[in-house]
């Protein structure tokens, strides 16, 4: 008798020990995750002399040493009204970003969604080749294109305009890729069966198309934002004129003596990104985690 | 006369609306991407064999310059170490916490946490990263610490480090939903019926698990590269456009030459990096369609 119920503790010990060390796992990765956001969001309410005491070391010419403080002493909003009153230039690179972003997004669903959909729901030979110089496209870095997309957009003399970051983007292969998938998991009975009570294939994508494959629209929208938001090479490259740049660029060239205003701009630029990505998390997961699976 | 006609009404009768309404859905899209990357892809192909802004052949010269230049080769060297370290610790690691996420209860937060850092804008972060790696930053302090010298991540070797932690910090999220969902797809039946016949964990996981995800690998791997060539945010962001020599990618070299305005190198690399990669990605993706 006893030497089982010595087991079952031993065993009762060792479950534990796993508990333990798992919810440790799970602790290191959020710390790993959220410390520098938290660092970011901690700093931007701080102080100008807080500031310079803790972080003097790098972003000022005093000596010693960073320091973390896990609260601000006298927290404050000090910068943000700065950045909000005093900083007319942070609306337009914000306002920029926008209309960037949000042309973008535009241009690739309404152009992208029937591609993919025909990528997905046509029987051809065709469009094997298509598809596969679409995902070479995809893979490219934005350095490799970007020669091509510059005589193009010379030849328009489109280059320094908002449309030289928004046309390129707009025709990205990779939400074309992601939507595709999902137009794929749409089984084609229901398909045959509405050819078959004479729907046109307009009628098939309008109707049984979009809304069973909303969730792929999403799922590009949200990652496209991510994606936009933080675009710095094309605005970087084909645009000169700094009155048509983005927050990406503007914040790193914020001068070194005003890292408050730094940090309240980054905290600014943060905040959508947030919001879409809780808003959308589950869509953003589903077009992950489609783009893997096996057409 | 009879014939061709016949031949020519069948191709007429073949090109109906049933069978080519996807050319007019792809349409759209398609002449976006002709416009902007298939047709003047021919006309930087022409130029890569020409002198810059000039109309006279010259053969391979400009190959020639672009693979000799010694910046190209440690950018290439760099690039590859890069990819080669970078994307086998993301996919491992992200690999292990799928499988740590799907054991464990009430773990699911954990995938959206894991996400977040893809959200976070690469500018927004620029001044957190230097106050953590800083010479005289976090880590510094750390090293202190721990008895070591402290180290400036950005203008020594240790960049090299700092730029493959950024990568798998910001893409560790996306590879864990993607190995998620292979993990997902293996059939429930075959590991109850290894467990009828016996089977333990480990030979589960070499005998079931393991041969399952293989078919995912490839195109993981493309997702993964993809994200990589992304890393040059960060950098740019961080060291600017001449960065310590451990990080100089082929993206800055890319950079440089368009601020030089080289057209010859620019065009000579452009086909040569896109005939690498495009044969990658091509030989990846026959991978994962024959799988």
């Amino acid at each position: 008798m006893r030497p089982v119920a010595a087991k079952n503790v031993e065993r009762r010990i060792k479950m534990k020990r796993i508990k333990v060390i798992k919810f440790l796992a799970a602790a290191v990765v959020i710390f790993i995750v959220a410390a520098p956001v938290y660092m970011l969001v901690c700093s931007s309410v701080m102080a100008e002399d807080e500031l310079a005491l803790c972080y003097g070391s790098v972003i000022g010419d005093k000596e010693g040493l960073v320091k973390v403080s896990l609260l601000p002493a006298y927290p404050t909003i000090h910068w943000f009204k700065t950045l909000f009153l005093d900083t007319p230039e942070f609306f337009v690179m914000f306002w920029n970003s926008c209309l960037y972003t949000a042309g973008i997004l535009t241009g690739q669903v309404l152009a992208g969604t029937p591609a993919a959909w025909a990528f997905a729901k046509w029987k051809s030979k065709k469009k094997k080749v298509l598809f596969g110089i679409y995902i070479v496209l995809m893979v490219m870095p934005f350095q490799v294109l970007m020669v091509s997309e510059y005589l193009v957009l010379h030849k328009l003399s489109l280059l320094d305009t908002p449309w030289a970051v928004i046309l390129p983007g707009a025709f990205a292969t990779l939400p074309i890729f992601i939507m595709a998938r999902f137009f794929q998991t749409i089984p084609d009975s229901l398909l045959e069966a509405a050819r078959i009570d004479g729907a046109s294939e307009l009628t098939i994508f309008l109707k049984i198309g979009i809304p069973l494959g909303k969730a792929g629209i999403l799922s590009i929208i949200v990652i496209g934002f991510i994606e936009y938001w933080n675009a710095i090479e094309a605005p970087l490259t084909f645009l000169t004129n700094k009155a048509l740049w983005t927050l990406s660029l503007y914040i790193p060239k914020i001068n070194q003596q005003q890292a408050g205003n730094a940090l309240a701009a980054s905290v600014v630029m943060l905040k959508p990104a947030v919001l879409v990505f809780l808003a959308g998390r589950d869509y953003l997961e589903e077009g992950i985690a489609q783009s893997g699976l096996k057409g | 006369m009879l014939r061709k006609q016949r031949k020519r009404s069948s191709i007429m009768r073949n090109f109906t609306w049933r069978n080519s309404w996807g050319l007019f859905f792809i349409l759209p899209s398609l002449m976006g991407v002709a416009g902007f990357h298939i047709i003047p892809f021919i006309s930087v192909v022409q130029h890569s064999f020409m002198v810059p802004y000039g109309k006279e052949i010259v053969g391979f010269k400009n190959y020639g310059l672009v693979i000799q230049n010694e910046s190209f080769q440690r950018a290439a060297a760099n690039t590859g170490k890069f990819l080669i370290s970078c994307i086998p610790i993301l996919m491992l690691f992200s690999l292990w916490l799928a499988f740590f996420v799907r054991s464990v209860k009430r773990m699911n937060f954990l995938k959206s946490a894991a996400l977040l850092p893809l959200a976070v804008p690469v500018a927004a972060m620029a001044l957190i990263w230097r106050l953590l790696f800083d010479e005289n930053g976090v880590l510094g302090n750390v090293l202190l610490g721990m008895g070591k010298p402290q180290t400036d991540f950005f203008h020594t070797s240790a960049a090299f480090g700092v730029l493959v932690f950024t990568y798998v910090w910001r893409n560790f999220g996306y590879d864990m939903v993607l190995w998620g969902s292979a993990l997902g797809s293996i059939d429930e039946q075959l590991y109850e019926a290894a467990g009828i016949d016996g089977a333990d964990r480990r030979q589960k996981f070499f005998y079931i698990t393991l041969p399952n995800l293989m078919p995912f690998v490839a195109v993981i791997t493309i997702l993964s590269v993809l994200n990589a060539f992304k890393v040059f945010r960060e950098a740019y962001l961080i060291s600017g456009d001449y960065p310590h020599d451990s990080i100089y990618m082929l993206q800055h070299i890319f950079n440089n030459w368009f601020t030089n305005l080289e057209m010859g190198k620019m065009c000579a690399g452009a086909v040569i990096l896109t005939g690498v990669i495009g044969a990658c990605a091509l030989l990846l993706q026959k991978m994962w369609k024959e799988e």
